[in-house]
């Protein structure tokens, strides 16, 4: 048996805020360090003795053993939240109160009040997402620095002042406090920017990374497992991350080049994530508000269920981006319009649109933008114009895969 | 309110980690709805069944406790009552009953000022 390739970043996630929770939130260097320890010496042991049939279950025994420790010995020290701590400073329920603790439901609770802790709204969203990298998915300050194309400094800034801030509350955040409705849009809000940076990566090695992507995911799960979290505009950001992440793979192709969504190939597709991100949207659809997830999902939504390109209802997708726009205007979205609007009535129509884009001057630096002139230009036959956007583009790309993609698209024009 | 103390005699540690489990369940439940009313001044401790006693005016020291297994003190709590009934009234679900022991209900003692008439 092996350990599968993530274990010791979920394994830290569902240790350390269950630890969390028992020390109090003020502890929580304390937690780490605990969590950290239990790691090595679970790695020192199963070196030496092979590993144990549930390595899950050895390390969440060790932490408890560990906890229960810690919390004997300085029991009148730490004061977590007053309706546990009155059960752990007895003997008769020290014990029982540790091991409801490490249960499976009392875990996944415990991770969901962090992931809401995190998203304190003193912290800006930036430091938000590094600290449910950093503390629920296991990531170290390195890895965060390479996912947000940051320097180690920047990250480590972040999440230093993410921890001061979490140490400064008593307790985790509780599900059923009155501030609820507004947390859990903080915290939609950066699974969908921790999704976004996997999904249109900015990062200078991958246009597509599958780990953000497949984190933010993973915590998603979680969240609509609550039902009191399950709420329409949860489900409709699960959808969006379904029936996106269904077209993942196909946006590289087998030698890692990014390839334009018009040439994606569809057959492969994830079907089962499109039947599963079709369902949870669904699930959306009741109550009365309408969210940009809503509205993103139902734009995936049309494209996962056309069979081509030319197949696709062009005038759903733009009123869709109508609707988005008037809730959510920003110049990306407007810039998805023109092309969808190209696409319907022709690429000439298309770059009037992307003339009039409000605030235009703030996709200055996009590399897409030039991209996207540079392919109507393509299709009206205007190869020299063209061939300047995409040069343009070039010198903005970001990553090689971009680099890469824009050349191509230089060299077609040159063959035109 | 007034304060009484539970004192559990009889209390058994049970021989196997299963055992111990859902004795402990037993008791964190039990101890818990008492909290969650309200009526829990203190949880109190469990108490080992080994121990000293130190005794009389040459403070002999014995190994006690010296009474049967059935009767040593095993542990105990402080518990708020209406009144001694309502504190016998609460014990009632007290899982020492199982092991065929006791709950010894004893109000908290006051010692008065000497105000010196």
């Amino acid at each position: 048996m092996e350990i599968e390739e993530h274990f010791f970043r979920h394994e830290f996630g569902r240790i350390v805020a269950t630890l969390t929770r028992l020390f109090g939130v003020h502890n929580f260097a304390l937690a780490e360090d605990v969590t950290q320890d239990a790691f090595c010496r679970a790695m020192e042991t199963w070196k030496l003795r092979g590993l144990p049939d549930n390595p899950s279950a050895w390390l969440m025994t060790a932490a408890k053993n560990r906890a229960l420790d810690i919390l004997r010995r300085q029991r009148t020290a730490r004061v977590s939240e007053p309706e546990l701590t009155r059960f752990l400073q007895s003997e008769w329920t020290l014990a029982p109160t540790v091991e409801e603790a490490f249960s499976a439901h009392a875990v996944k609770d415990s991770q969901l009040r962090m992931m809401f802790s995190c998203c304190h709204p003193h912290l800006s969203e930036e430091v938000q997402i590094a600290l449910i990298l950093h503390i629920l998915c296991g990531f170290n300050v390195k890895e965060i620095a390479q996912a947000f194309v940051s320097s180690h400094a920047a990250i480590e800034k972040r999440i230093t002042r993410g921890k001061n801030t979490l140490a400064g509350s008593t307790k985790l955040f509780d599900l059923a406090d009155a501030d609820l409705p507004s947390r859990l849009s903080s915290v939609l809000q950066a699974l969908y920017l921790l999704f976004n940076e996997g999904y249109h990566g900015s990062s200078p090695e991958a246009a597509v990374r599958m780990e953000p992507c497949q984190e933010a995911m993973r915590l998603m799960n979680l969240l609509i497992e609550q039902p009191t979290l399950a709420t329409p505009r949860s489900y409709a950001l699960a959808a969006l991350m379904y029936l996106n992440a269904a077209r993942l793979p196909t946006r590289l192709d087998g030698s890692g080049n990014l390839v334009s969504f018009f040439e994606q190939d569809r057959s492969s597709w994830d079907h089962n994530l499109i039947a599963e991100g079709q369902a949870l949207l669904n699930l959306s659809a009741s109550g009365t508000e309408l969210t940009k997830y809503h509205i993103e999902a139902a734009i995936a939504a049309v494209h996962t269920s056309a069979s081509s390109s030319e197949d696709t209802d062009w005038a759903q997708i733009i009123s869709l981006y109508d609707m988005l726009i008037a809730i959510h205007p920003s110049p990306i979205v407007a810039l998805n319009r023109a092309i969808a609007i190209a696409q319907l009535d022709g690429p000439e129509r298309g770059l009037q649109e992307i003339q009039i884009i409000h605030d235009l001057h703030r996709l200055a630096s996009y590399p897409f933008y030039p991209a996207t002139l540079g392919e109507l230009e393509l299709r009206r036959g205007n190869y020299p114009v063209a061939k300047a956007h995409f040069s343009t583009a070039l010198s903005l790309a970001r990553n090689p895969m971009e680099r890469n993609f824009l050349q191509r698209r230089i060299d077609t024009c040159k063959e035109g | 309110m007034n304060d009484f103390v539970y004192l559990y005699r009889g209390y058994q540690l049970p021989a196997t980690p299963d055992e111990l489990q859902k004795k402990n369940a037993k008791w964190m439940a039990w101890l818990k709805d008492l909290s969650d009313k309200g009526h829990v001044r203190s949880l109190g401790e469990p108490l080992q069944p080994v121990g000293k006693v130190v005794k009389g005016a040459k403070k002999q020291v014995i190994d006690g406790p010296y009474t049967e297994a059935k009767d040593v003190v095993g542990g105990y709590s402080i518990i708020v009552a209406w009144n001694i009934e309502h504190a016998v009234e609460l014990s009632m679900g007290c899982p020492i009953f199982e092991d065929g022991g006791s709950v010894e209900i004893r109000p908290i003692g006051q010692i008065e000022l000497d105000n010196g008439d």
